[in-house]
């Protein structure tokens, strides 16, 4: 018979009870130490790297079954796919020398206007490790860390857009907040009119808010919006979002404006890191600021 | 239920160090495959459910101080807030080690009610933290405690069978 019967808890060291309160009261220590002060980062880097040959071993089973069927893909798609890559190839390359031109021109202008160079970023690749893991976040691992050189508030992107920022970074592994994160906000740029506004995530996966505009704010559906780089983070002109929804209700007094992400998270296993974003002069202090100049102030409201 | 009592009074191999140590592990290793999408909001707690097995099953070898350090581990990977998963999972310790004598007394279907009530107040442990520190609670996360409920049944089997001690060929 099992032995299960026997359970005395007055004798086996403290009581239930009073473990249960040590425990409790030493969990909730943590938390309020994790979530107010940043003291605790290295205990999690240490554990970080115990854990780290468990979580690339549950990544094992996706990337064979990823490698078996690459392996076994088909000759007739293999070839349509080649075939396709260099069509992509033939209207890209027509469409850089497009581009070569009009960087080109852009710094004569540029030169001529004696504006500073826009940011020049070198970028870095990274295979999603896993995606999030807790339904209350937009999280996802990606296999580059301190040791890549990663640090955190650096911009992810992939080829269509903007897919969030580094947020953590263990030795070998970063955690990235997507931008549909709750509350997580882009600068951006509406590329028609110029408009500069904020994004917001709304925690949905395929949606993003664009808050604090007025009623009659010049948007329209399809509008797309891009990186403004006024934050620093996010290097500017990068593809964020499309807008999908306007809602003009006079009885709020803002629009209530619906976009959704350009980036595809769940279609690729590749990011991009943006490695240097040129870092901007330091911000000046709010007593600096004469009352006569508040260019933050007219940002946020985003008058036309 | 006088099939089932009598099946949770047979004779089990005594569950070894290393067995409870490789049980935790593999639960880890499901917990951390890569869940998305609905699967996600669906997904088990595997290590909860584990926990919770050895902690009614085997109350002197697994009991909180385990549970509490399971849950740093899952924080960490899981990038939640240092302690909020060691929270949830010393409630739910506490719960196996008192419900444990009772728990044993009843059929696997009776059983996963308890369990499932059980999982209910770490879940909403969880659930209490993330909204007092970000101010907003998603409710579909309650759905895994569901289907962790439904587990039950299966994973007392799949571990019983495992400890069930191995009969000798030879024999009669």
């Amino acid at each position: 018979m099992e032995d299960t019967r026997t359970l005395r808890f007055f004798n086996r060291g403290p009581s239930a009870v009073a473990r249960l309160v040590f425990f409790s009261v030493l969990s909730l220590l943590l938390l309020f130490v994790d979530a107010r002060y940043q003291y605790l980062e290295s205990t999690r880097q240490v554990i970080s790297i115990i854990i780290y040959p468990f979580q690339r071993l549950t990544a094992l089973p996706g990337e064979v079954w990823n490698g078996v069927t690459s392996f076994v893909a088909l000759q007739s798609h293999l070839v349509a796919e080649n075939e396709q890559l260099h069509l992509q190839h033939d209207a890209d390359s027509a469409q850089l020398k497009q581009m070569e031109t009009v960087l080109s021109e852009n710094a004569q202008l540029r030169a001529l206007l004696e504006v500073k160079q826009r940011a020049e970023y070198t970028v870095q690749a990274a295979q999603i490790v896993y995606l999030e893991r807790d339904i209350f976040k937009r999280k996802l691992f990606v296999d580059a860390g301190e040791q890549n050189g990663v640090q955190a508030g650096r911009a992810v992107v992939d080829n269509n857009g903007v897919v969030g920022q580094v947020t953590r970074t263990y030795p070998y592994l970063s955690e990235v907040t997507l931008v549909t994160d709750k509350d997580n906000v882009v600068p951006v740029q509406v590329v028609r009119t110029g408009l500069r506004a904020a994004v917001f995530g709304s925690g949905n996966i395929s949606e993003l808010d664009l808050r604090y505009q007025p009623v009659d704010v010049d948007i329209q559906v399809g509008d797309e919006l891009v990186t403004s780089g006024m934050d620093g983070t996010y290097p500017p002109a990068l593809p964020v979002a499309r807008v999908i929804r306007v809602e003009r209700d006079p009885a709020y007094p803002f629009a209530r404006i619906a976009c959704v992400p350009l980036a595809g998270v769940d279609r690729h296993r590749t990011l991009l890191i943006v490695s240097e974003v040129p870092t901007l002069p330091p911000r000046p202090a709010a007593g600096d600021v004469q009352g006569a100049q508040r260019p933050k102030k007219s940002n946020r409201k985003g008058g036309p | 239920m006088r099939y089932e009592m009598s099946m949770d009074r047979e004779f089990l191999l005594p569950a070894s160090r290393g067995f409870i140590l490789a049980s935790f592990i593999a639960a880890v290793l499901l917990a951390w495959l890569p869940w998305h999408g609905v699967a996600l909001v669906l997904r088990p707690d595997f290590v909860g459910l584990m926990l919770l097995y050895w902690c009614t099953h085997k109350p002197h070898r697994v009991g909180i101080g385990i549970g509490w350090m399971l849950g740093i581990f899952v924080d960490v990977a899981d990038a939640s807030l240092f302690g909020q998963h060691a929270l949830a999972y010393t409630v739910l310790a506490f719960g196996g080690l008192v419900l444990n004598r009772r728990v044993q007394m009843f059929s696997l279907l009776e059983q996963s009610v308890h369990v499932f009530v059980l999982l209910l107040a770490s879940y909403a442990v969880y659930a209490l933290v993330h909204w007092q520190v970000l101010g907003y609670v998603e409710w579909s996360y309650f759905l895994g405690s569901l289907t962790s409920a439904l587990l039950w049944a299966p994973l007392t089997l799949l571990i019983q069978t495992l400890r069930r001690p191995r009969r000798n060929p030879n024999e009669l």
